[in-house]
């Protein structure tokens, strides 16, 4: 955290004065590791061996918080008996389709429910991306659920997890992760002993966490262990991600994603989703209990913000001018595509993937088949120059005079030179003003769409085409000022906040959301940031005249709430669990929820309301269902449906592994995308062959100096000079292994590609005693590439495309490769040392390894 | 004792010492370096502030230091040391992974080695073989899974260095002076305590490495009480500012470079382009219109604070007491004491090791502190030489 978001780790620094711990786990020792209290070095790729050990050790010793689990969880709730566990099918669940190499989920519905899933087969979910739309709220389920109070059922989920995770004990988080037994036993306790009725922990993570084969379930191990200490909902608490750069939480929310609509309304499907009606009840499944019963309220103003006057209930609000899905038109897909002459055209927005992205040169080969490339960065980055400068074209792959790809580089505003607003992981919005004018010709995105669509919508004028009303009934009216018409960023967001059609009066909840065309909302989510037509993101009271909460400092999204779900933060008759802990509770005699945050409850909904039977929407949450956005009204220890790989979290390997998985027949996660494309290819793991032909392991993130894929640092002279090389660390055990000088060149090699790098010897990095063996691993800065003033070669160069199934996020964080004294041969014959690897490894591109590890033998398993 | 006016050693108030009749209180920093996380932000935040040129793009090999050294091109210089030390309060980071030596005493000499260009100045010494093959004794040799036989493919002083398997004591120390850091355990070549006095990495002993703790410093020049540089200067560029700091104006700087070798910490350099000296304003640019000087203001975590220099003092004492009672012994402040050499630092600092560990002078002293005693002595010299020259006349006349 202090490597990658120092501004933020001043607050780490500041709880650490006031005498907290802290922890640190990482592959390698960085600048965060160097002011925690306790370093725990962590082979990559092993995070839910870990994080299961921690679940293990609460369940194990009953040092859950009894109460909140037992009042706000699942954990009483009884599943289906026709779920069968990982325990019991050596790393897969029930329902496991290896035609599709995807899960049915019927039984892993809570009990009643087996038939009510309709999940069928979670393939084309997992190739949409599904399980993007539950950032805002869980996924369907039935709200009448069967409990167990006494948590003895053998089916509740209080005893499944603790069989699930039964064998993660301490000396297996020490063969799976490398750590030793004792520092894990420190984290366990210390993380245990800070959590209750008294005291609360904050769980953070980064989004390296999500670049892995199993990152969705990364998260769910550490909501696991959040919700079984009782730190969600209460202040202190909480999972946290700090994102990759401004704003990613922003585009999630109003996302550029291929799958989302704004506000989680998913982007509907060509077969699933013909009508309105279907794809409105595909969200809000009628009969569940929260506040999704009102989607229809939520698509229907967002369709009248579209498409204004043409949008009316008879013609279900313009519904048929969204574009649809078909498939996976995510970035790794589409890629592919390109490099196929599928696609034919390609902006590219403050995004540099010939250098950020997974298995660059893919990246690279797509982009240079192409009729056309828009480039809008502020500095000329690799993306728009992979034709002349790129590393294809000295291996003779990119010929600059024959790449058809017409690229047109368009400069942009940086975020100090134009208006708008950031949203920040605790959905905090906050407004920023313009600082100074953009250079030349450089221009904010709002200004070029703003534009490219005017001038498209002049362009098609009189046009009877039918396709060609989706564009020229959009609302396109925003206002302009200054010389270059530069459209009003406050407009934006007044529209996001939505309004009420007749009066122009901005909303001020997502309460008053119509579906009968009366309100036109952006982003339901949203609405109240421009309550009373004032910007509420720009509000910059000091905290120091205001209390701790700070509710006048910008503004967070749901309705201001600065903590998601705080009904939990008071007990179940609604008072607060410890004066310590005091946030949101219920005032008997004003009969209503009252406290420092805006209560994320229905205000005058008594803790003692129990619905009536059949209840559903917001009617079937109960006065002590702190988790509203859930079917069922409860945290998810076990979640029945919606993720793809598991109701619960289980350690496979990573894709790439020198390791047999210690726990399971399954080596890595079976329900993982994979992209059978010539381009692309796996080193094998074990128990394939050839496996020790990659024998290290290989890491990459960031170092302070520079930002993602370096086009806003490498580019800087100040920061440029703080780290001017791209270099490898190992450890001085690898570099005597390998023969590796400190400050000499060295080669790394993956099936992919092979990079080389400055060495540097640091006894930060250590090798790990990992199942009996001893494992290297080395570490990359991902910032380099060959544009800039310092310029080096690309560590995402060597990776291949494996994704998550849930997001279709790549596993690159971790991989393994080769690791070479000297610099790495160049032209064809840079070409042939990767097919020579290849060769030796047993690689055929285009054909991946079977998904279900079909070995039979139980050798270096931990059956007992 | 009550300095005289004008002194040029012992307590002073230095604004009011070279005439400011109505000076501010004298103002500085303290740099707490127990909460530094080395992000730079203060070097970049000095450079654009105060429009400093590029200083090289060279990869040093120095841990995380590409700076090297506090320069023209450079005012602020993070610092960052990397030792196999314990780190007092915390569990040692590296307790229980297997870093006992490597496969083979030749690739560890090999290992060892640097390339000659080192970009530093004065730079790493090479590599130390010697130490390296020590390392690769002594650990299991089957990080592959086949034992390989020590010395394979090496040979010649560095096989006939390498042990067996005989008891770590035995190693030969012929690494460096006899200096050891008490924590070292005595196995492998000894810590010097140096940055860059050997490469990161090299400081392994054959029993392996658990402790390890990563420093982390921001230097600035120090704005001493009694500042050699500005004593030394014959055009009067270097001047005392009213808040107490030392400041080169560069229109009247005329290269001469009497500054740079008087500096008793090496700070003031001279610019190779233009030959004028330049070094840390401490923003008196900033300070003028009450402003907090840009490393400070960039600095996330409050390592580097900026203040009244008086009650910056008791801010750092305090902090001192709070590191004791935690477990942190080793935090010591540096140039925050009136009486030492230079009379007390402007800018202090928090260390967790010796001064030199960070590159400063253990015990500085004013370079003009002996002017005075030199002046009269040169003064008498010169007398009985008179007098020498009048008694021959008068001699001879008689």
């Amino acid at each position: 955290m202090a490597e990658a978001h120092p501004v933020g780790f001043q607050w780490v620094m500041e709880a650490k004065r006031r005498g907290a711990k802290v922890f640190h786990v990482d592959p390698r020792f960085t600048r965060t590791s160097a002011v925690a209290d306790s370093y725990l070095p962590i082979r990559a790729g092993t995070d839910i061996a870990l994080l299961g050990g921690v679940v293990r050790y609460i369940l194990d010793n009953e040092l859950d918080f009894r109460e909140y689990v037992l009042s706000y969880t699942n954990a009483a709730t009884i599943v289906s008996e026709q779920f069968a566990d990982t325990e019991d099918g050596d790393g897969f669940f029930s329902g496991f389709d290896p035609e599709t190499g995807s899960y049915v989920q019927d039984s892993w519905q809570y009990e009643g429910h087996e038939d009510s899933s309709g999940s069928g087969h979670t393939a084309k979910e997992r190739d949409t991306a599904a399980g993007l739309r539950h950032e805002s709220h869980g996924a369907e389920v039935g709200g009448q659920t069967r409990r167990d109070e006494t948590l003895q059922h053998p089916r509740c989920v209080y005893q499944i997890l603790k069989r699930h995770f039964a064998r993660y004990t301490p000396e297996m988080v020490e063969r799976v992760c490398g750590i030793p037994q004792e520092k894990f036993l420190e984290l366990a306790e210390a993380w245990t002993r800070n959590s209750g009725r008294e005291r609360t922990g904050m769980l953070i993570y980064s989004v390296g966490w999500t670049q892995h084969s199993v990152g969705v379930q990364y998260i769910r191990t550490g909501a696991i262990i959040q919700l079984l200490l009782g730190n969600m909902g209460r202040p202190g608490g909480g999972v946290m991600a700090l994102r990759g750069h401004a704003s990613i939480q922003g585009s999630t929310d109003i996302p550029t994603l291929f799958n989302l609509l704004p506000g989680y309304l998913p982007m509907p499907h060509h077969a699933d989703h013909p009508t309105f009606d279907e794809w409105v009840d595909s969200i809000r499944h009628p009969g569940q209990k929260g506040f999704w019963g009102n989607a229809r309220s939520f698509a229907a103003s967002l369709l009248k913000a579209y498409w204004g006057d043409a949008a009316t209930p008879e013609n279900d609000y313009c519904y048929g001018y969204l574009p649809r899905m078909t498939g996976d038109h995510g970035t790794y897909q589409q890629v592919l595509n390109m490099i196929d002459g599928k696609i034919k055209g390609y902006f590219l927005l403050g995004q540099n993937p010939a250098v950020g992205s997974a298995h660059g040169r893919a990246q690279r080969l797509g982009m240079a088949n192409l009729d056309w490339l828009v480039v809008r960065d502020l500095f000329m980055i690799e993306s728009a120059t992979f034709w002349q400068n790129g590393p294809e074209v000295a291996t003779g792959e990119i010929v600059p005079e024959e790449c058809r790809t017409e690229v047109f580089f368009l400069p942009a505003a940086s975020h100090v030179e134009k208006e708008g607003s950031f949203t920040q992981t605790q959905r905090l919005l906050q407004w920023r003003e313009k600082a100074v004018e953009p250079p030349g010709d450089a221009r904010s995105e709002l200004w070029f769409f703003y534009h490219l669509g005017r001038k498209l919508r002049e362009k098609l004028a009189g046009s009877g085409l039918p396709r060609d009303r989706a564009l020229l009934d959009l609302t396109w009216d925003y206002p302009t000022h200054g010389p270059h018409a530069e459209p009003s960023a406050e407009s934006v967001l007044r529209e996001i906040n939505g309004y009420d059609v007749s009066t122009g009066r901005p909303l001020s909840s997502f309460g008053e959301a119509r579906a009968d065309g009366s309100t036109a909302i952006g982003c339901w989510i949203y609405t109240g940031v421009y309550a009373d037509g004032v910007n509420q993101a720009a509000r910059r009271k000091s905290r120091h005249e205001q209390d701790w909460v700070a509710a006048e400092w910008g503004w967070a999204w749901p309705a201001n709430r600065r903590i998601l779900y705080n009904r939990a933060s008071a007990d179940p008759d609604g008072n607060p669990w410890s004066e310590r802990k005091r946030y949101v509770w219920w005032d008997p005699d004003k009969g209503e929820w009252t406290g420092y945050d805006v209560p994320d409850f229905e205000k005058t909904k008594p803790p003692s309301y129990r619905p009536p039977h059949g209840a559903s929407g917001t009617e079937g949450i109960a006065g002590d269902d702190p988790f509203i956005m859930q079917g069922d009204g409860k945290g998810w220890l076990y979640a029945p449906s919606g993720v793809l790989d598991g109701p619960l979290p289980t350690h496979y390997e990573p894709v790439e592994s020198p390791v047999r998985n210690p726990l399971y027949r399954q080596q890595a996660n079976p329900t993982r995308k994979t992209y059978a494309h010539p381009v692309n290819s796996v080193n094998p793991s074990p128990p394939e062959e050839h496996s020790q032909v990659f024998p290290y392991v290989f890491t990459v993130s960031r170092l302070t100096e520079h930002h993602t894929a370096g086009g806003m640092s490498r580019t800087v002279r100040p920061l440029a000079e703080l780290q001017p090389e791209m270099f490898v660390e190992v450890s001085p055990e690898l570099a005597a292994e390998r023969g590796l000088a400190h400050l000499d060149w060295a080669h790394l090699v993956s099936g992919r590609a092979v990079i080389e790098a400055k060495v540097l010897v640091t006894d930060r990095l250590t090798p790990l005693r990992v199942d009996g063996r001893i494992i290297h691993q080395v570490w990359l800065p991902y910032h380099f590439g060959f544009e800039g003033l310092v310029t080096g070669d690309s560590a995402n160069d060597l990776f291949g495309i494996s994704l998550d199934p849930n997001v279709l996020i790549q596993e690159s964080k971790v991989g393994t490769c080769d690791v070479r004294p000297g610099r790495r041969p160049t032209g064809t014959a840079l070409l042939d040392l990767v097919a020579e690897y290849q060769r030796r490894a047993g690689i055929i591109p285009g054909r991946n390894a079977p998904v279900v590890t079909t070995d039979s033998d139980g050798e270096g398993r931990g059956d007992s | 004792m009550i300095p005289d006016p004008n002194s040029l050693y012992g307590p002073l108030d230095p604004a009011p010492d070279a005439g400011w009749s109505t000076a501010p209180p004298r103002m500085g920093f303290f740099t707490d370096t127990s909460v530094c996380i080395g992000c730079k932000a203060c070097e970049v935040a000095c450079k654009e502030w105060n429009g400093v040129p590029g200083s090289g793009l060279d990869l040093l090999g120095m841990s995380y230091d590409n700076t090297g050294a506090l320069t023209a091109n450079s005012w602020r210089h993070v610092a960052f040391i990397e030792q196999p030390r314990p780190a007092g309060h915390r569990t040692p980071p590296f307790a229980g992974t297997p870093t006992d030596g490597p496969v083979s005493a030749a690739s560890a000499a090999v290992a060892a080695g640097t390339s000659g260009r080192t970009g530093t100045d004065p730079g790493l010494p090479t590599g130390a073989p010697s130490a390296a093959a020590r390392m690769a004794t002594g650990g299991p040799a089957d990080v592959l899974g086949a034992p390989i036989a020590a010395g394979r493919g090496g040979g010649g002083p560095i096989a006939a260095v390498a042990r067996d398997n005989g008891p770590v004591a035995a190693a030969p120390r012929d690494i460096g002076p006899a200096t050891a850091d008490p924590g070292d355990g005595g196995s492998g070549p000894q810590f010097l305590g140096m940055p860059g006095a050997q490469p990161p990495g090299r400081g392994s002993g054959a029993e392996g490495r658990t402790d390890f703790r990563w420093l982390m410093m921001s230097d600035v020049c120090k704005h001493c009480t009694h500042a050699a540089c500005l004593d030394v200067c014959p055009t009067g560029s270097l001047f005392r500012t009213e808040f107490g700091t030392v400041v080169v104006q560069e229109d009247i700087c005329n290269g001469c470079g009497y500054c740079i070798s008087a500096c008793p910490y090496g700070v003031i350099d001279q610019r190779k382009d233009d030959g004028r000296a330049w070094k840390c304003t401490l923003c008196y640019d900033r300070l003028g219109v009450g402003m907090t000087p840009a490393c400070a203001q960039a600095c996330p975590t409050e390592s580097i604070q900026y203040g009244e220099l008086e009650e910056l003092r008791e801010r750092a004492a305090a902090r001192v007491a709070t590191l004791h009672e935690r477990g942190v012994p080793e935090a010591r402040l540096y140039g925050h004491d009136p009486n030492d050499g230079v009379g007390g630092d402007g800018a202090f600092f928090l260390l967790l090791d010796e001064p030199e560990v960070y590159g400063l002078p253990p015990d500085p002293v004013v370079t003009t502190r002996d002017l005075p005693k030199m002046w009269k002595r040169a003064g008498l010299a010169a007398l009985a030489m008179a007098a020498a020259t009048v008694a021959a006349f008068v001699g001879g006349s008689s």
